[in-house]
C-alpha cells in the first residue's frame, strides 16, 4: 500500500510540473498585452510602460516563469493585475460558490444515477430498464447549457419558483445559498447523472456473469440478495473512477454554467481574466484547477486500493 | 471570504431594516445590470468604461459634469471665469463639500487631482486631456487657478470626463477597492464577480437623492441577460446585449425599452497607408459599396443612426453627409476600375469580439464581395485587436465604434492607427482648440465633419446605440449614453 501510494504521488508531482510548464507557455503564447487591455486606446506609451513596470511584466518570460512556480511552491499566486487583489484571496472567494456547487451537483447525480443503475440492471430487457436507458441517452445527448436555459425558462420565468441567475450569497443563509445553486446544478448533474448510470448499469451486469455471482445464488441468495451483496460492491470500482472524473469536470467544466447562471464562481473568473488578458490569475487559476483535478485522481486511486484488495499488494 | 461575510451580514441588516422601514412608503432602492464588470473602481487610471458606469457622479464627482442629455454643467466647481486670452480658468469650488471619510474638499485636493493626472508617472488612460495644463495653484480653499499653455475651446469638457474626477490624497492609496468621492452614493460592498452595492451618502452637499441603495449586478451572457430581465431579478439592465429581444419586451407592459444614442461612431476603420486602401478612390468605392441600413437591420436588429463623417448626430454641430457615400454599388464598381482593380483585389478585415462587428462583418464582407473586393474576416478578442491592429497597424480593415465623446480629433494624429496624414486636417485642429467662440467653433467642426467624409479615410456606418430595458416604473434613466455613467441620483421609482 505504502509504495503503491508513493508512486502515486511520484506521478503527481511530475504531472504538476509538466502542466505549469505548458499552461505558462500556452497562456504567454496567446497575443495581446495586459497594459494596453487595461488603459486602452488612448494611453500613451509612457503611461504604458510605466503600467508594465509596476505588474512586474518588463522581465523576461523565463524569469516570470520561475518567479511564478516559486510563488505558488510558498503559497503565493501573485496578484491580479486588473483587480490588484491577491489571486489566493479571489480563488478563496470563488471556491465559496464553485466547489460547493460541483458538490451539490455531485450529490444530485450520485443520487439520481445509482438507483437508476441498480434498477435497470436488475430489469434487463424488461421495459424498466429500456424507460432507464433511454432518458439516460437523451441525458447524455443534451447539452448542458441548452437545458440550463431551459430550466431557466420554465422555473425562473414562468413558475417564478427561483432566480434566473445570480448567488445569494452564503452569509444569508444555508437555504438561500442552496436555493441559488439549484438550478446550476441541476443543470451540471442531469447528464452526468445519466452517464453514471450508464455505467452503473453494464458494470453490474458484467458482474451478474460472473462466477461468484452464480456461487452466490447456488449458496442460497436471492437476486436481489446477491445484487446487494456481492453485485453493488463489485460494481463500484468503474463507478469510482467515473465519479472522479466527473468531479474534476464538474469543478472545472462549470465555467459555461457560471456564465449562463452568472454565477461568481472560479469558471467565471478564467472567462473574465482571459478577455481582460489578466494572466496571472488565468495560470494560476488553471494551474490550480490541474492540481485539484490530479488530486481527484490520486485518491481516486487510493480509493480503487481501499475497495480492491488485490491493488494494495500489487507494485 | 470572512470580510464579505460581516459586510453582508451588516447590509443585509440595514437592508432588512430599510424593508421594514419603507414597507409603508415607495420602493427606495434599485438592481441596475450591465454586461462587464468593472476591473476596479478607479475611474483615473483604467480604460475600463464599466468603473464609469458605477461611480462616475455616484461615488466621484468632478469640476464640471455631463448632463444625460450631454451638455457640461458645472459640479464640485460653482462657478468660474475664463481670462480674455483663454489661458487662464479660475474655478470657485462648492462650500461644504466633504468627502465621504469625512475630509474636507478643498482647492488643495483639485491641484491633487489634477497634478497627479498630469504627472510623469501618471496611470491615467487619457492623460492627453490634461496636457495642455501648464500649472495649478491654489488661490485660497474655495478657489482654485488653472492656467493653459495656449488657449483650449475644450477644457471644460474635458473637466467632465470620469478621468478627471476629483480625489483625494488621504484615501488614493486605495481608491481602487475602497474609492472615497464627494458624491452621493458611497461604497456599500462590492462581491468581485458578482455585485456592487453603493449607498446613499448622507452628507452629501448637494440634494438629497431619492433611492437609498443601489445594486449594480454583472451578467455578461446575452440569454441570462434576457432571463434575468424577463424574471425580475433585476430593475434595470443599461447596455442591454441582446437587441433581437428588445421588441418582447416593447409588447410587454412590466417593462419599458430606452433606445438612445451613444458616442460610439461604429466605422470600417481602413488602413490609409497600406496600398490599396492609400488611393482615395479605393476607399471612395468601398465607401459606395456599403449598405449601411442592410448592416443595421442585420447586425443590430434596426437599432443605429446612419452617420457619414466621425461625428455624433445628436450633435448641435453635426452635418448629415451621409449622401456622400450613398450605396451604389455600380459606382463602387467604376470607381475600383478607375484605380486600376477592375477585377477587384484581396484584404483582411479583422473582427473584435462586440455583436456589431462580428455581425456587421459578416455583412460588410458579402457586400464588398458583391464588387469585388475580397475581404478575410478574422475574429480577434480585445487584447489581440490592440496588439496586431491598434499597436502593430497589421490590417487592412476592421470595425470599431469609435466611444470616446467628441473624438474627432484622432483623424489628425497621424501615428494613429488608421494613419490618416492630413495637414490641413490637422491644422483645423489646431484652430478648433485654441477657439472658444460657440459658434466659430460650430463651423470649424462642420468643416472638420466634411474633410473627412470626403477623403473617405474611414466606412462611416452607424452611430452606436444605446439600449436599456427597465421595469416600467423605473424614472429617470438616461437614454442617451453622452459618457459612461449610471446617475443614480436622477432615478426613481413611480408613485
Amino acid at each position: 500500500m505504502l509504495r503503491y501510494s508513493l508512486k502515486r504521488a511520484l506521478s503527481l508531482v511530475l504531472s504538476l510540473a509538466v502542466a505549469s510548464l505548458v499552461i505558462f507557455a500556452v497562456i504567454e503564447v496567446a497575443p495581446g498585452d495586459p497594459a494596453s487591455f487595461m488603459l486602452g486606446v488612448n494611453a500613451q506609451e509612457d503611461t504604458l510602460a510605466a503600467l508594465r513596470a509596476e505588474l512586474g511584466l518588463d522581465v523576461s518570460k523565463t524569469e516570470r516563469y520561475f518567479t511564478w512556480v516559486a510563488g505558488m511552491l510558498q503559497g503565493d499566486f501573485g496578484v491580479s493585475y486588473t483587480y490588484r487583489t491577491p489571486v489566493s484571496k479571489m480563488v478563496a472567494d470563488r471556491m465559496w460558490v464553485s466547489l460547493p456547487l460541483a458538490l451539490y451537483a455531485l450529490a444530485l447525480s450520485t443520487a439520481i444515477a445509482f438507483p437508476a443503475g441498480i434498477y435497470a440492471a436488475s430489469r434487463r430487457g424488461k421495459a424498466g430498464d429500456v424507460a432507464v436507458m433511454g432518458a439516460t441517452q437523451l441525458g447524455v445527448a443534451v447539452p448542458n447549457f441548452w437545458f440550463a436555459m431551459m430550466l431557466v425558462l420554465v422555473f425562473a420565468i414562468n413558475l417564478r419558483w427561483f432566480n434566473a441567475g445570480g448567488f445569494a450569497g452564503w452569509d444569508k443563509g444555508i437555504w438561500a445559498g442552496l436555493h441559488s445553486l439549484t438550478l446550476p446544478a441541476v443543470a451540471l448533474a442531469l447528464p452526468q447523472a445519466a452517464i453514471l448510470a450508464r455505467v452503473m448499469r453494464s458494470a453490474l451486469l458484467d458482474i451478474l456473469g460472473e462466477d461468484f455471482m452464480r456461487t452466490a445464488r447456488a449458496k442460497g441468495l436471492t437476486r436481489r440478495q446477491a445484487l446487494w451483496r456481492h453485485g453493488v460492491r463489485n460494481a463500484l470500482i468503474p463507478v469510482l473512477t467515473i465519479i472522479g472524473l466527473q468531479f474534476s469536470f464538474l469543478l472545472a467544466g462549470s465555467i459555461i454554467i457560471e456564465q449562463v447562471f452568472y454565477l461568481p464562481g472560479l469558471g467565471r473568473l478564467v472567462f473574465q481574466s482571459i478577455s481582460s488578458r489578466d494572466l496571472i490569475v488565468v495560470e494560476s487559476v488553471v494551474m490550480l484547477l490541474v492540481f485539484a483535478v490530479i488530486m481527484v485522481n490520486f485518491l481516486v486511486d487510493l480509493a480503487y486500493a481501499a475497495v480492491d484488495p488485490r491493488l494494495r499488494s500489487r507494485t | 471570504m470572512k470580510w464579505i461575510g460581516k459586510q453582508g451580514l451588516v447590509s443585509g441588516l440595514a437592508l432588512s431594516a430599510l424593508l421594514l422601514a419603507g414597507a409603508a412608503s415607495a420602493k427606495d432602492d434599485i438592481t441596475i445590470a450591465m454586461q462587464l464588470e468593472p476591473p476596479h473602481l478607479d475611474p483615473t487610471s483604467a480604460a475600463a468604461q464599466a468603473i464609469d458606469s458605477v461611480v462616475y457622479v455616484n461615488i466621484f464627482e468632478g469640476l464640471t459634469r455631463f448632463m444625460g442629455d450631454g451638455s457640461i454643467v458645472p459640479a464640485l466647481a460653482e462657478s468660474w471665469e475664463i481670462s480674455d486670452d483663454g489661458t487662464v480658468y479660475t474655478f470657485n469650488l462648492h462650500d461644504g463639500v466633504t468627502f465621504h471619510d469625512g475630509t474636507t474638499m478643498d482647492a488643495e485636493d483639485v491641484k491633487f487631482s489634477l497634478d497627479r493626472a498630469r504627472a510623469e508617472d501618471s496611470a491615467n488612460a487619457q492623460k492627453a486631456l490634461f496636457a495642455g495644463i501648464d500649472s495649478v495653484d491654489v488661490v485660497d480653499p474655495q478657489t482654485v487657478k488653472v492656467t493653459l499653455k495656449e488657449p483650449d475651446g475644450n477644457f471644460l469638457f474635458n473637466m467632465a470626463w470620469g478621468d478627471a474626477v476629483i480625489v483625494a490624497p488621504e484615501s488614493i492609496e486605495n481608491i481602487k477597492t475602497a474609492p472615497v468621492g464627494t458624491g452621493p452614493y458611497t461604497l456599500g460592498e462590492w462581491v468581485q464577480g458578482d455585485k456592487i452595492v453603493l449607498n446613499r451618502n448622507p452628507g452629501y452637499w448637494g440634494d438629497q437623492p431619492a433611492l437609498a441603495q443601489a445594486t449594480f449586478k454583472f451578467i455578461s451572457d446575452p440569454t441570462a441577460a434576457f432571463a434575468a430581465v424577463m424574471a425580475e431579478d433585476v430593475d434595470v439592465f443599461t447596455g442591454f446585449p441582446a437587441p433581437e429581444n428588445l421588441p418582447q419586451f416593447e409588447a410587454d407592459p412590466r417593462f419599458q425599452v430606452l433606445v438612445g444614442s451613444t458616442e460610439g461612431e461604429t466605422i470600417l476603420s481602413t488602413n490609409n497607408k497600406q496600398p490599396p486602401f492609400d488611393n482615395i478612390k479605393v476607399r471612395q468605392a468601398m465607401a459606395h459599396a456599403i449598405d449601411r441600413q442592410a448592416i443595421i437591420d442585420g447586425a443590430m436588429f434596426g437599432y443605429g443612426t446612419p452617420i457619414g463623417s466621425h461625428f455624433a448626430p445628436h450633435n448641435p454641430a453635426y452635418v448629415d453627409l451621409t449622401g456622400n457615400s450613398a450605396f451604389d454599388p455600380d459606382k463602387a464598381r467604376a470607381l475600383l476600375a478607375e484605380a486600376g482593380f477592375p477585377d477587384g483585389f484581396e484584404t483582411t478585415l479583422h473582427l473584435p469580439p462586440p455583436s456589431y462587428a462580428r455581425r456587421g462583418g459578416e455583412i460588410i464582407a458579402a457586400q464588398l464581395a458583391a464588387v469585388g473586393i475580397k475581404a478575410e474576416i478574422t475574429n480577434v478578442e480585445w487584447a489581440q485587436w490592440l496588439e496586431t491592429v491598434f499597436k502593430g497597424k497589421n490590417f487592412g480593415l476592421t470595425i470599431v465604434s469609435h466611444t470616446e465623446p467628441m473624438d474627432i480629433g484622432i483623424y489628425a494624429r497621424p501615428d494613429y492607427y488608421f494613419q490618416y496624414d492630413n495637414p490641413a486636417f490637422q491644422e483645423l485642429m489646431t484652430t478648433l482648440n485654441s477657439t472658444t467662440d460657440p459658434d466659430k467653433r460650430t463651423e470649424l467642426l462642420q468643416q472638420a465633419q466634411r474633410i473627412i467624409s470626403e477623403d473617405y479615410v474611414n466606412g462611416y456606418l452607424f452611430q452606436l446605440a444605446a439600449l436599456s430595458v427597465a421595469k416600467a416604473g423605473v424614472r429617470g434613466l438616461w437614454a442617451n449614453a453622452p459618457t459612461a455613467a449610471t446617475d443614480l441620483a436622477a432615478i426613481s421609482w413611480a408613485e
